[in-house]
């Protein structure tokens, strides 16, 4: 059969709103995880399924300039970040990996409590877009 | 007591409506003749099934537990973007790898559209 020329474009213009909405979620998630359900792993998920949304819509090529990022090197800098903040409690005389927390006064938030274990979780949330989009790209990618 | 039990009475309501409304749409996609209809059956009444629950459940932890659940709301927006989305992309993949319409059909309108083009 003769290829049909595609016009996606009911596909494209859902994605250009949905994926900003899946990038909302999934940051609210990786605030959340503390208190709620919710934390790196599941918000570095939902953060690569929003670009595999983006993928599925426009093509390689495209995706890759709209974010010109190494994601080999989002995992790394991901896993930097991890041990740094375990390795970060030996500047004051802890055991690896020790965590603290305390409450700050911000400007517009207020009172705030910041904990250490969000950093970590940070880390968590980089490797986990960096693997998944790595393992995604690398699939897609033709030959 | 008497404006909560009101409020149960909607909430309970609007989630009642919306398994009715799903359970038709079950219905609708085990008896219609092809895959058009099928999914005219599936997408439309499954997403209005779909938010009158989720607006019944918003509605009742707001009245009860006065908590504004934005995940409901967010839960709500995307399933009204996303699924007629879903259900046009499921059929013009239906359409396009040359699945027979019904035999009622009457008219494929779509059909001289896209042999006019070339």
């Amino acid at each position: 059969m003769r290829q049909q020329k595609t016009n996606d474009i009911i596909l494209q213009t859902a994605t250009k709103l949905v994926s900003f909405i899946i990038l909302l979620f999934s940051f609210y998630l990786f605030l959340a995880g503390h208190n709620a359900p919710g934390g790196g792993f599941v918000g570095g998920l939902i953060t690569s399924s929003a670009i595999v949304l983006l993928l599925l819509a426009f093509d390689l090529k495209t995706v890759k300039s709209i974010l010109p990022v190494n994601f080999i090197y989002v995992a790394a800098v991901g896993l930097l970040i991890a041990i740094a903040t375990g390795a970060g409690s030996f500047l004051f005389g802890a055991p690896f990996l020790t965590h603290t927390f305390g409450h700050f006064h911000l400007p517009v938030l207020g009172n705030t409590e910041l904990a250490t274990a969000t950093l970590f979780d940070l880390g968590v949330y980089l490797v986990v877009v960096g693997v998944t989009m790595t393992i995604i790209q690398t699939i897609g990618e033709e030959e | 007591m008497n404006g909560n039990e009101i409020s149960e009475f909607i909430t309970v309501f609007l989630m009642l409506i919306g398994s009715i409304i799903s359970v038709i749409s079950a219905v609708g996609i085990i008896r219609f003749p092809d895959v058009y209809t099928r999914s005219h059956a599936a997408t439309k009444s499954s997403t209005l099934a779909v938010l009158l629950t989720l607006v019944g459940a918003f509605l009742y932890f707001f009245i009860t537990e006065s908590l504004v659940s934005v995940r409901l709301i967010l839960g709500i927006v995307f399933v009204f973007l996303t699924s007629p989305v879903a259900g046009h992309l499921i059929i013009r993949a239906a359409y396009r790898s040359n699945v027979k319409l019904a035999d009622s059909t009457v008219e494929d309108e779509l059909k001289d559209a896209l042999h006019q083009k070339d």
